[in-house]
């Protein structure tokens, strides 16, 4: 069954979107991801032209993170005075990147520099998160029981504006937190995702939370930047198209509560090998397409340039 | 000396369209509805004439549909540092989002260059681009991706032999368009041509138009942004929220 989309002005298969949505949504759920690093580019496979890929992917997010946060939610699995300290950051740098992106597009080489943001930023969050997550699974076998590591105290704990974080059992400063969130909202409005591939080892690795709480306080910081982001485009470029968004999101929620079953009954180690692997097999391709000569050396774009 | 003066220009015109079109479509309307897949339309008519069918080469039939027009980027992507990379681009100033010609015989064969170039039928011709930068080189290359790109998406099209006509009175065509559509008035130009002259045009336009949802939606999204995007948002979360409670209350159950 086609059907034709508003706002991106072509035809396309109802139940391929509905499918889309629904893997994107189990591993959404699963590793506390928005998905949209694998969403935005398989949405450029099927047609959808970037812009609205971006944007509308932006609004599915919002969607798929509120299902999967609540469900996290009643298993108490939320940080919340985390997630509000991380989202002061995020919505500042969301506004922030958008500056910024629209900087690159007077350039014209805003597709290159997302691409390259894509390669570099998967390639080493994947490979530090398969090494780290391989040794992880090794010394668990080897060593049956797990000792509860201490965190070395560094330089983290030097900085001013010390806060407690009951639910994930840390006293740190403030600063750290904000930066992550700020990063991560920068990069989320330069590359159109939710940005968790890069909170949730950023929250594992730098502020030292336990895995199972990271997913929910990432999920709920995502939905609140990722809502941001979609007004802006909805307001600046018109390119939310809610019909594609919709039918992504049917399939996204469905395969995000299916994806938090899964998750929570995985070890967590496993979890991250599994997202690592996946990071950087969309590092791979992307990286690809970069290296090898296309097939068509000539892009259209319809802005005309002006 | 006056009479014949006058009676000679109020024959002209009449000499000058000796031939004229009369024009059928199946329709003059193309309606975008949500399941939307694309559409046929059925272009026909007749040939007008006062005199007897004039001797020679047979009366020949091109129709060409164009979609609404409007500028285009072009970039060149070039090798460099390792990595493919845009480098020029050319703004090519009109192209039709749409172009399909239909001919009742192979193009070269009944249509002059002049004429061609005058009337814009070819694929080529109907791209307009004056505003190549002087300092990159085969800027002609770059409309040529134009034509090459939209016709690998089939939304340019060149169908010969496709123009049915009988006893140089009556002909037909079909035109498919394609269900990525964008809304605009479509000009539809048929032409009639001998010994490779175009004898006489004829236009009208097929408008093409989203309705119901579809015009809704666009509507709001362009009039009142801020709502529409809001109303995203609250979509989005109440189909978060919905089937997150339906899932629990399902395996509660």
């Amino acid at each position: 069954m086609h059907i034709y989309l508003p706002i991106a002005e072509v035809s396309v298969n109802a139940f391929l979107l509905l499918g889309l949505g629904g893997m994107v949504g189990i591993l959404s759920g699963m590793f506390g991801v928005g998905g949209g690093f694998l969403m935005t580019p398989l949405l450029f496979f099927i047609g959808i032209p970037p812009a609205v890929a971006v944007a509308t992917e932006a609004n599915q997010i919002v969607a798929s993170s509120f299902s999967g946060v609540l469900a996290h939610f009643r298993r108490k699995t939320v940080d919340l005075k985390m997630g509000c300290v991380l989202l002061v950051g995020g919505l500042l740098g969301a506004a922030l990147g958008v500056v910024v992106f629209n900087y690159l597009k007077s350039l014209g080489q805003v597709d290159l520099l997302v691409k390259l943001c894509y390669v570099v930023f998967l390639g080493v969050v994947g490979g530090l998160m398969f090494v780290e997550s391989l040794n992880a699974l090794r010394k668990s076998r080897k060593g049956g029981g797990q000792v509860a590591k201490r965190r070395q105290r560094g330089w983290i704990h030097a900085l001013p504006f010390k806060m407690r974080f009951r639910t994930s059992g840390l006293y740190i400063s403030v600063i750290p937190p904000v930066l992550v969130g700020l990063c991560v909202g920068v990069l989320s409005a330069i590359m159109g995702v939710g940005g968790g591939f890069i909170m949730v080892p950023a929250m594992i690795y730098l502020l030292g939370m336990p895995t199972k709480v990271v997913v929910g306080t990432s999920l709920f910081q995502i939905i609140f930047v990722t809502a941001f982001t979609t007004m802006l485009h909805a307001t600046t470029n018109y390119t939310v198209d809610i019909v594609l968004a919709v039918l992504l999101l049917v399939g996204g929620v469905i395969g995000a509560q299916v994806g938090t079953v899964i998750g929570s009954r995985m070890p967590a180690e496993q979890l991250r090998v599994l997202l690592a692997a996946l990071v950087l097999a969309v590092c791979g391709k992307l990286a690809l397409d970069l290296l090898l000569q296309p097939a068509e050396l000539y892009s259209l774009g319809t802005d005309g340039g002006h | 000396m006056r009479w014949i003066l006058a009676l000679l220009l109020l024959s002209l015109p009449a000499a000058a369209a000796e031939e004229q079109v009369v024009l059928g479509l199946s329709q003059d309307r193309v309606a975008i509805t949500a399941d939307f897949d694309g559409s046929e339309i059925l272009i026909f008519g007749a040939i007008k004439r006062e005199a007897p069918i004039p001797d020679g080469p047979p009366l020949e039939v091109i129709v060409a549909v164009a979609g609404p027009s409007e500028p285009v980027t072009v970039r060149r992507k070039e090798k460099k540092f390792g990595i493919w990379v845009n480098t020029d681009s050319v703004l090519v100033d009109s192209a039709p989002s749409f172009y399909a010609v239909a001919t009742s015989a192979p193009f070269k064969q009944i249509i002059s260059d002049t004429e061609d170039l005058r009337y814009r039928i070819s694929i080529k011709r109907a791209i307009r681009s004056v505003g190549a930068a002087m300092h990159i080189r085969q800027a002609q290359d770059f409309a040529e991706a134009v034509v090459r790109i939209r016709e690998a998406e089939g939304l340019y099209s060149i169908r010969e032999n496709t123009v049915a006509v009988d006893e140089q009175t009556l002909f037909r065509t079909s035109i498919d368009m394609p269900a990525d559509l964008t809304e605009g008035d479509y000009l539809t130009r048929i032409f009639l041509i001998r010994n490779g002259q175009v004898i006489s045009e004829f236009e009208t336009t097929i408008d093409v138009r989203k309705v119901g949802l579809e015009r809704f939606l666009y509507n709001m999204s362009r009039q009142q942004p801020v709502w529409y995007g809001l109303m995203s948002l609250v979509i989005a979360i109440a189909a978060g929220w919905g089937a997150s409670t339906a899932f629990r209350l399902l395996r509660e159950s």
